[in-house]
């Protein structure tokens, strides 16, 4: 399909659906029947098939025409993790279910991947799920749960197999988060917020035909999960949007508050991030519709990099106003905008860009292990029964 | 507006292809350490089977003129391997810039360029800022009779060339001549990097034919293409440094193990995997941007910024995680480095260029 053929779907879907006088759901659902949310995603499951190039253009012709959006910063986690996942791994029934309600919004998803003694090294997960007849019995804690407040479905990673090898004995599902055995704790963060929380499960219920991919091969699918992750972290399309551009905005509106050192560092910074998005555009042009490799890693390291340096740097441009914070009260935020509130949250939050979705260290070792064919790391843990482990 | 594709087409990779086996068969690097020592055998026969062989010489001459007819993005292409395989070659003085300025002229040298017949270099220090006054550009005059006097230093290509294209100013007009070069002083220069040897220039009320009577634009052009295919070459050194390092790091062993298996290293290979995966996707995109005539001047600015730095990074790494052995004359680690630090100042520094890119992104400085 050529961009004027799909230029003229948008046309013709905006005449049959008034954005001013159509319901905002009813939009919503109509524009994913009609094939016009994520126009990469196959027909029947929101999309076309075409190009993920020619997504820009699509929500470009959507906000022109005043349009409601989905909400995309309150479900970043199900439009940038778990849709992508089920695509690859979900049984058609799994995908005619999920995918819909996660597009428009009315199903906000969260990720059960991190626990206590699982972070970095997420095949060691301890939290159990044990086979009842047609569902699992799940119980564990997770940690670090972001959204965990508004999601109505989770992705998650448990142990059904300890007594294979760590990776082996992991299985992965689609959690249903108004279970009775769920309970939700906030965990304040250092920006005042509580955007994380801890979870814990008891004697959880998942039906079978919830569980993603086959029993035991839940490494690989929540690999998927991570790939798609760490290029949907930090993902821009347009030059200077993120957090470059809110500096950038700071540096034309704050003539008095310039320096030469500044200025330097901050045209190094536009450089490096526009390097980055040139990338990530080079990047998904490549990918085209298969799925992300560990390659995505490098745009994850430097985004999280770029958007350290550039959030301390327009602390110190604001000066006195740099001393100056917003709110500490403690909150559950509804979504999570990096670049949103004033200069104080964006450098702390950023803070968490090279702890979320894998730190840059465990990056780093992807790209030297996986993209350089660089040795791996000594393992002491690798084939050795995961109940044998030391804890 | 769509992206700008960024990546190779079919004809780009066969061009590749041609072009890196003529390379690996006809630059070997021991050559390219020769040329250190006085002898520069290589230079003519690899130019030769460049551009006349292979017919690169004409890759951006239209074919009107007899030549390929081809864009920035080919160029880059070719560029991108020369710079892996540091070859000494004028492809960029004379392929590109000088063709570049000669684009608008429609003059017979077009034609000769085109077949490889005929090898121009215009005369710049090749560390001349795009943004350089027009006095800078030319410091050569020519008199009512078009007799040139002046001295050029640092100029890149000419010792390769076959007639010097020279930019002259006259009260506030910027025009382009054509010299013989043997009619021209040409002092050859003990050079950083003598894959690239410069040459100083004296015109002495040389008699020169007027190419272009109103220059300014024609030139400006030509050192803008140059600086933005200068990222791919750029970018071709950085990626050839990385996979060298990594591939001796795999093979290298110390306290009973690989050393490209302790994490100190994986760590800043992985930190220059980065850097090149970055390098090579804003010099495509500077050469795309050019192609497509669409925002080619920030572009070359990003591309420059970036590539120069990055490409000094990746030959100073790969010296320092080679060991003593990175420190030889026997190992190329040093080409790579010697033509990566030449690169940075060729056609200003990264900071000039972030300095152009203020002005281009609306990031102004502080006030006077
Ligand atoms: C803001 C935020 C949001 C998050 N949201 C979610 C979420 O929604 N769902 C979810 O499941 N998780 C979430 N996480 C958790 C995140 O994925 C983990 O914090 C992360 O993977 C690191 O694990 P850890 O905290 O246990 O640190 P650890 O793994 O204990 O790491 C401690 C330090 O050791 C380093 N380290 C560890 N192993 C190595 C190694 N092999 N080599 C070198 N260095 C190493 C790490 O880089 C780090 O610096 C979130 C985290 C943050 C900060």
């Amino acid at each position: 399909m050529t961009i004027d053929e799909l230029r003229g779907r948008v046309a013709d879907f905006l005449a049959t659906h008034d954005p001013r006088s159509t319901d905002r759901l009813e939009f919503l659902r109509a524009r994913y029947d009609a094939g016009l949310a994520w126009v990469a995603f196959p027909e029947g499951h929101g999309g076309l098939g075409v190009p993920q190039a020619l997504q820009a253009e699509v929500d470009r012709l959507f906000v022109e025409a005043g349009a409601p959006d989905n909400n995309p910063s309150a479900n970043g986690i199900g439009l940038g993790m778990a849709a992508p996942t089920i695509l690859a791994f979900g049984t058609d029934a799994q995908k005619a279910r999920f995918l819909k309600p996660l597009w428009t919004g009315e199903e906000i998803w969260c990720q059960l991947f991190s626990e206590p003694g699982a972070g970095s090294d997420l095949a060691g997960v301890a939290t159990r799920a044990v086979r009842d007849g047609d569902a699992w019995v799940v119980n564990g804690q997770k940690v670090w749960t972001s959204g965990a407040h508004n999601a109505k479905y989770a992705i998650l990673v448990a142990r059904t197999d300890p007594d294979q090898p760590k990776h082996s004995g992991l299985t992965y599902f689609l959690c249903d988060m108004t279970d009775p055995g769920i309970e939700v704790r906030p965990l304040r963060q250092i920006t005042g917020e509580a955007e994380f929380n801890e979870v814990f499960l008891t004697d959880v219920r998942i039906p079978d035909s919830h569980r993603l991919g086959e029993e035991g091969q839940g490494w690989k699918v929540a690999n998927a999960t991570l790939n798609n992750e760490r290029v949907s972290i930090g993902k821009t399309a347009l030059r200077e949007s993120g957090m470059i551009g809110v500096v950038a905005r700071t540096w034309r509106a704050q003539p008095e508050r310039r320096t030469p050192e500044l200025h330097d560092r901050l045209l190094r910074l536009w450089v490096d991030a526009e390097a980055a998005r040139i990338t990530g555009q080079r990047l998904r042009q490549k990918l085209a519709q298969g799925q992300p490799g560990p390659e995505g890693s490098a745009m994850k390291l430097a985004f999280a990099t770029i958007a350290q340096q550039l959030s301390g740097l327009e602390l110190e441009l604001l000066g006195e106003d740099g001393l100056r914070y917003s709110d500490w009260t403690m909150v559950r935020p509804e979504s999570v905008d990096f670049t949103g509130r004033d200069a104080g949250y964006r450098y702390l939050r950023a803070k968490g860009n090279s702890i979320e979705g894998g730190t840059s260290e465990i990056l780093r070792n992807i790209i030297a292990e996986r993209v350089l064919g660089l040795p791996a790391e000594p393992r002491l843990d690798k084939d050795v029964p995961w109940k044998e482990l030391q804890k | 507006m769509s992206d700008l594709n960024l990546l190779p087409t079919d004809v780009e990779d066969d061009l590749r292809a041609t072009v890196r086996d003529l390379l690996v068969d006809h630059c070997e690097l021991s050559a390219v350490a020769a040329v250190y020592d006085g002898d520069r055998s290589l230079v003519e026969r690899l130019w030769k089977a460049l551009s006349v062989d292979l017919g690169l010489a004409g890759l951006l001459v239209p074919e009107e003129h007899g030549g390929a007819g081809a864009s920035t993005r080919e160029a880059a292409v070719v560029l991108d391997e020369l710079g892996r395989h540091v070859a000494p070659v004028p492809f960029l003085t004379s392929a590109v810039v000088a063709t570049t300025a000669l684009l608008d002229s429609d003059h017979a040298l077009l034609g000769r360029l085109a077949t490889g017949d005929c090898t121009v270099a215009m005369t710049v220090p090749l560390s001349i800022e795009l943004d350089a006054p027009g006095r800078e550009l030319a410091s050569v005059t020519a008199d009512d009779g078009g007799r040139l006097t002046g001295r050029v230093t640092s100029v890149a290509g000419a010792l390769e060339a076959d007639v010097l294209l020279v930019p002259t100013v006259d009260a506030d007009r910027l025009a382009l001549y054509a010299v013989p070069v043997e009619q021209a002083g040409v002092e050859p220069v003990v050079s950083l990097d003598m894959t690239r040897q410069l040459a100083d220039i004296t015109l002495d009320g040389i008699a020169a034919e007027l190419v272009l009577a109103d220059a300014e634009a024609a030139v400006r052009r030509a050192l803008e293409v140059g600086a933005a295919l200068l990222a791919s070459e750029q970018a071709g050194v950085a990626g050839r440094c990385l996979e060298t390092t990594v591939a001796y790091l795999k093979e290298r062993r110390q306290f009973g193990r690989v050393v490209g298996g302790f994490q100190a290293l994986k760590h800043r290979l992985a930190d220059l995997y980065a850097g090149v995966e970055s390098a090579r996707s804003v010099a495509v995109s500077a050469a795309a941007a050019l192609a497509a005539d669409e925002d080619g001047s920030v572009a070359t600015a990003v591309a420059q910024a970036y590539c120069s730095d990055l490409a000094v990074h990746a030959a100073e790494e790969a010296v320092q995680l080679h060991g003593g052995i990175g420190m030889t004359w026997e190992h190329p680690a040093h080409l790579y480095l010697k033509r990566a630090k030449a690169d940075q100042i060729a056609f200003g520094t990264a900071g000039a260029h972030r300095a152009r890119l203020a002005g281009l992104v609306d990031l102004p400085p502080v006030r006077a």
